[in-house]
């Protein structure tokens, strides 16, 4: 037996470099990288590692003045060095006063990207204070943001510099101005002092441009990531994943293969899992295992995983690990899957059809209405997109007293992940702790169980920490992704342009799990024929099982893929029927007292008219600009589209409840217990606001404590578009019910103040004061003297075979517009301006939902124009590519407040509803520029100039 | 275990490269990122590594009599910073659109080169330059032209103990300019899907006097489009853009790849160097107004 040697003790070298003005000494391998020197020898973990390729920016750092990525400097070529890191206040302070100017803007969503969007700013600030648009843009243009679509980001480094911004970005639709700071602390349980103003006195915090409360840390680069922390006696878990599609697979002597390797403690199998191996979303779903055990059903499965110190497993050749491959011919795409005798990828499902999804209400759409004077149709094609969260799944698991474990990872659904990772264990969901990490970004893709099953495997058997981090390569070859689409989609409508019918068939790739499949095919059909009223409809899902990676969340559920069809066809229809594309859709559009097809009234909040409405200036400019500058015929054609979007708030047709808790100490601390985790879009501080109006206090009289497992409510996951409708709801329900309780023991009516100082509550109500010492109140074992809960679960129904019922209590709507200009003879489409009117009923924080539509409308651009992934082809951030700083067009953002009765303060959800308008919008603009129309995305050059060349040639 | 030197001075290094078989290290931005892809997939040795930046004097640009000289560790934002005359407006454009400022402060010209990817954006520029490939072993200094260095598909000429030192770009007589144009599927951070550079001489009666252009991303190798170049030559600067002809590009052999297809390659290329050619006749038009 090979025993191998342990690295010798000399391959470090002493480096001394200067770090935020401070001197240095350290020991490191000389080929390690600086990112690596800086997070783990210094414990600056602000410089974060999305790539570990030089194509995301995130580790940013000023090396002697100039910004570089730090993953790609070596730690011998840092000796002597100048560095400047996020955790620094740069040179001549320029990094702090560009932190204190995103946080203002709202130019931190997630905050994974901001420490090298920073130091990125920073390096171009130092050269040049006044800069323009395009100099920002280049410098900040090695940095990819996957949150705000950058438009915040530049907003920020303009209000730095003393230069305008003259491109005149922003938010129309805001509600109010920058109010005056106040210097407030940040609540205790946010960590960091913020210098920023917290609060408004006098009025209330809904509707207010609150910076986040957790903005700080994400600025000051203390905010701790999945990767950011450990139990200093952590081992690491490395896992080897399948290079196949499909195989069978036999292990060898794993045993004599861990002894010949010091330092790899442990190797962890199938045959390892002490409970269930397999996890999955829904309980009759639950069909991916932990580890493979004897067959593989996609390139990047997991099958073993080794456990040992870092310089251990990091030196391992997977070639030598005993693995027997035998490669099987793959199921690769929807056509394979259900090709005749294609064979069964799942027991049980012996034609690959994971489930099936529909919806029918009138007469047969098939029978075309006899008053139909148009009927258009066409198939649609979407591929895999990845989700491109900046930061790779990371975390660590600690197993605790032998019967229990503590998981802190990133996540969207910590107690969706509790149960898993109990089930998994073998033991009871109340003896798993899950900690959610701040989240770099989840976007659907975080909804599923990662790193935590293998965590929890990993460190039950070695009884001990174990950490691990995804490489990027990992974390795109395993997480899930969009579901490639394939509709047939037809509609008719009479010659006015009123709908009469639409029916689609869509096939939705689900990969080789279900994860979310059976979602997506139960959502669609319910918004599959769009925003409008149709009398006669039928739409028609299936998921698909094929060996591919497998699909599941991705922001829309299938929705975004479904609009591109029916925006198209709207398109056709206007087209056939000589009816400009706006009027089509306002004749069409949704409102208030109209039903959608599943039968449902939409009694209030339901906004698409006004949506449109606020378009309709822009939309006459923008056509009237657009055929002037087309008059001279040039090569580079300009274009306006337009589209529509609908989307129901929360899980379709199924229970969906939130629980939130707050409560006030005989010390006077009052803490919100928040369970909602919050993955950028700001969840932490919109319920927060919401809690704070709900009781009557400034929302910087809150402690906050977010989503623990063991210390919060169990508050759903962070999907569907749901935290602010759902969870705002049970947060003001718990708000009242605390105020309540106050106004009881004062003895006052509904009017009264409240006023928390110190230890004492002040009630007033006109004349009357009451002072209520809280420590002479009966205290519980928590030493709490007062409680507020709130419960919320929205009003919805089953449906019925035929899809009919509520399947949401209410709905997101929108309209956008684009513009772009394609270069006819290359067949590039650059957008210039996009402008989307939104009704999200209530703005809770007006800055957080226009970064939520400017990051959706970055992510449908990504969508319309450049996102494909390759299963095994396109498995990096070089060769899939997600827009940067320079794509983003102009946008300009209307709000419309049509409240929602249901929801709090009139609020409901936007995180899914910015995306889903967008490629639509972007696809009629390119048609309207070019006549030609794309029905497959993304239209990647090549792709729109072999179809403007079939036009040429059918000519 | 990886063996890591750094050395101070060529001769030492020299010596290392003869010695053992190492990978040469200078920005990093394209070890690393190997590195990386490799360990993504379970490969995790690598190469010892010659790391060449703590030798003094390669980060020079030189200028001599009838040459210029880049040394091998001048990083492209040296270059975009340097006042390098019209005949390097295409190599300074090419190093703007290579990956970001972060790449751009890290990567050498000499880098792109000696990674010899179809994709490089540095090398038309440098085939259209006449660069010379400057390059030193214990056994002595010698110099090849790009083209002939670039010998295959992420191939070069140079021996496992040579080390690039340099590159050398002959001045030219008359008023010279270069340009290059990129083709790629977003703003930044973009691998190119089609590249061309080119760089015109023109004489005293707005003709031109000598003409080199070449295409990427659309071959193993960059390649010269030498049948366009003879009938640029003396043809009237406005004239150029109608002298092209499909058949210029027959020699190229793109592939069908996730960035795009072959035939899109094939006319993209043609149709980048239409617009190159006619952007010299408005940079003439632009100098004379």
């Amino acid at each position: 037996m090979t025993v191998h040697e342990p690295p010798p003790a000399a391959a470090t070298i002493a480096l001394a470099l200067i770090v935020n003005g401070e001197p240095r000494s350290v020991q490191a391998g000389p080929f390690e990288t600086l990112a690596d020197v800086l997070r783990d020898r210094l414990g600056l973990t602000g410089t974060k590692i999305g790539c570990n390729a030089g194509d995301c920016g995130a580790c940013t750092v000023l090396v002697d003045g100039a910004q570089v990525c730090a993953c790609l400097v070596a730690a011998a070529q840092a000796h002597g060095a100048d560095v400047h890191t996020v955790e620094g206040p740069g040179p001549d302070g320029i990094t702090e006063r560009l932190r204190r100017a995103f946080l203002v803007h709202g130019a931190a969503q997630c905050g994974i990207c901001t420490p090298g969007m920073l130091m990125a700013a920073t390096d171009l600030l130092a050269r040049d204070m006044a800069p323009t648009r395009a100099a920002i843009e280049d410098a900040l243009g090695g940095v990819l943001c996957r949150c705000t679509g950058y438009v915040k980001i530049v907003e920020a480094v303009m209000s730095v510099s003393p230069l305008p911004d003259v491109r005149g970005a922003g938010g129309e639709g805001a509600r109010s101005p920058q109010k005056a700071p106040r210097s407030r602390p940040a609540p205790a349980g946010t960590g960091v002092p913020s210098p920023l103003p917290l609060s408004h006195p006098g009025e209330g915090s809904v509707g207010a441009r609150l910076p986040r409360l957790d903005g700080w840390a994400k600025v000051a680069g203390t905010d701790k990531f999945g990767a950011d922390e450990a139990p200093a006696d952590s081992l690491w878990l490395r896992v080897v994943r399948s290079p196949h599609a499909r195989a069978a697979f036999v292990l060898g002597d794993l045993e004599a293969f861990r002894a010949s390797w010091p330092g790899l403690e442990a190797i962890v199998t199938a045959a390892d899992v002490p409970g269930e191996n397999s996890f999955g979303i829904f309980p009759n779903t639950k069909d991916q295992p932990v580890f493979a055990l004897v067959e593989v059903r996609f390139r990047g499965e997991a099958v073993l995983g080794l456990v040992g110190t870092r310089e251990a497993i990091e030196r391992i050749e997977e070639a030598d690990v005993p693995i027997t491959w035998t490669p099987l011919r793959p199921l690769a795409g929807i056509e394979a899957a259900l090709a005749d005798r294609a064979l069964a990828i799942h027991a049980g499902r012996p034609d690959n059809v994971l489930t099936r999804g529909q919806l029918r209400c009138g007469d047969n759409p098939a029978k075309a209405p006899a008053q139909a004077a148009a009927t258009v149709e066409g198939q649609f094609r979407t591929r895999f997109v990845e989700h491109a969260y900046i930061e790779p799944e990371a975390g660590y698991a600690v197993p605790i007293d032998d019967d229990r474990i503590e998981v802190f990872a990133c996540t969207q659904a910590p107690y969706m992940d509790r149960d898993d990772t109990a089930r998994v264990l073998g033991i009871s969901p109340g003896k798993v702790r899950i900690r959610p990490s701040a989240c770099g970004g989840g976007f659907g893709g975080k909804l599923d169980l990662s790193v935590q099953p293998l965590l929890a495997v990993a460190a039950w058997k070695a009884k001990r920490p174990v950490r691990m981090v995804y490489s990027r390569i990992e974390s795109m070859a395993s997480s899930t992704k969009r579901h490639p689409a394939q509709i047939r989609a037809r509609a008719s409508a009479d010659a006015k342009g009123r709908l009469l019918a639409f029916e689609s068939a869509a096939d939705f790739n689900t990969g080789a799990y279900a994860s979310w499949g059976p979602t997506v095919a139960n959502r669609v059909p319910v918004h599959a024929s769009g925003p409008y009223r149709v009398p006669n409809v039928e739409n028609r899902t299936r998921a698909i099982y094929t060996n591919d990676t497998p699909a599941g969340a991705f922001r829309g559920f299938g929705v975004p893929q479904a609009a591109i069809a029916h925006e198209c066809l709207m398109d056709d229809l206007a087209e056939k029927l000589g009816i400009d594309r706006w009027a089509i859709r306002r004749l069409n559009a949704l409102g208030k007292g109209d039903r959608t097809p599943s039968g449902q009234l939409l009694a209030a909040s339901a906004g698409l008219p006004d949506c449109l409405d606020a378009l309709k200036a822009d939309w006459d400019a923008a056509l009237a600009r657009v055929a002037a500058h087309n008059a001279a015929a040039p090569r580079r054609r300009r274009g306006v589209g337009i589209a529509c979007m609908w989307y129901g708030c929360g899980n379709t047709a199924l229970p969906n409840p939130s629980a939130m808790r707050m409560a006030l100490s005989r010390d006077g601390t009052l803490t919100f217990f928040n369970g909602a985790v919050d993955i950028g879009q700001g969840s932490t501080t919109v319920l927060t606001q919401i809690a704070a109006d709900a009781l009557g206090v400034p929302p910087d009289a809150f402690r906050l404590v977010i989503g623990d497992t063991a210390l919060t409510e169990d508050a759903g996951k962070t999907s569907a578009s749901r935290q602010t409708f759902v969870s705002g709801k049970a947060a003001m329900l718990a708000g009242r019910d605390l105020r309540r309780k106050i106004l009881a023991l004062g003895n006052v009516g509904e009017s009264a103040t409240i006023i928390l100082d110190g230890a004492v509550l002040v009630i007033r109500e006109g004349e009357v004061r009451r002072r209520i010492e809280l420590a002479s109140l009966a205290t519980d074992a928590d030493g709490l003297v007062l409680e507020g809960q709130g419960a919320y679960d929205p009003p919805t129904t089953a449906l019925d075979a035929d899809g009919q019922g509520v399947p949401y209590a209410t709905y997101g709507f929108a309209a956008q517009m684009a513009e772009v200009e394609v270069d006819t003879v290359l067949g590039t489409t650059k957008v210039m301006r996009i402008v989307a009117a939104h009704d999200v009923g209530r703005a809770i924080n007006p800055t957080l939902v226009e970064g939520q539509i400017h990051g959706g409308i970055a992510q449908g651009l990504g969508l319309a124009l450049m996102e494909e992934f390759v299963p095994g082809r396109t498995e990096n951030l070089h060769d899939y590519l997600i827009p940067t700083v320079g794509d983003m067009p102009e946008v300009a953002v209307k709000l419309i407040e049509d409240p929602e009765p249901e929801g709090p303060f009139g609020a409901k959800g936007v995180g899914e509803p910015a995306l889903i308008a967008t490629a639509p919008a972007i696809l009629s603009a390119i048609r309207h520029a070019t006549g030609v129309t794309m029905r497959e995305v993304p239209v990647l050059p090549h792709r729109l100039w072999e179809a403007l060349r079939a036009r040429e040639g059918s000519r | 275990m990886t063996a890591y030197f750094r050395p101070t001075s060529l001769d030492e290094a020299l010596a290392i490269r003869a010695g053992r078989e190492v990978e040469i290290i200078a920005g990093g931005t394209d070890v690393y990122p190997n590195k990386a892809t490799r360990a993504g997939w379970g490969r995790m040795a690598h190469k010892d590594v010659l790391d060449i930046t703590a030798i003094p004097g390669l980060d020079r640009i030189e200028e001599a009599d009838a040459r210029w000289r880049i040394g091998c560790l001048v990083t492209w934002t040296k270059l975009i910073r340097s006042s390098l005359p019209a005949l390097f407006d295409g190599l300074k454009a090419a190093g703007r659109e290579i990956g970001g400022q972060q790449i751009q402060n890290r990567a050498t010209l000499v880098g792109n080169l000696c990674t010899a990817s179809p994709a490089g954006d540095g090398i038309p520029n440098l085939i259209a330059l006449d660069a010379e490939v400057e390059i030193a072993s214990l056994r002595g200094t010698r110099v090849e032209p790009v083209e002939a260095f670039l010998d295959g598909y992420r191939h070069t000429s140079c021996a496992a103990d040579e080390i690039v030192t340099g590159l050398c770009i002959p001045k030219r007589e008359a008023e010279a300019r270069g340009a290059f144009l990129k083709l790629g599927a977003r703003r930044y951070l973009v691998i190119s899907i089609v590249m061309v550079a080119g760089v015109v001489e023109i004489d005293s009666a707005e003709a031109i006097a000598h003409a080199r252009v070449a295409a990427g991303a659309c071959s193993p190798v960059a390649m010269r489009l030498r049948a366009l170049e003879a009938r640029l030559m003396g043809a009237p600067l406005g004239a150029v853009p109608a002298l092209i002809r499909p058949e210029d590009f027959a020699e190229l052999s793109p592939l069908d790849d996730v960035r795009a297809s072959a035939a899109y390659r094939l006319a993209a290329a043609e149709a980048l160097m239409r617009d190159l050619l006619a952007g010299f006749a408005d940079w003439r038009e632009r100098r004379a107004a």
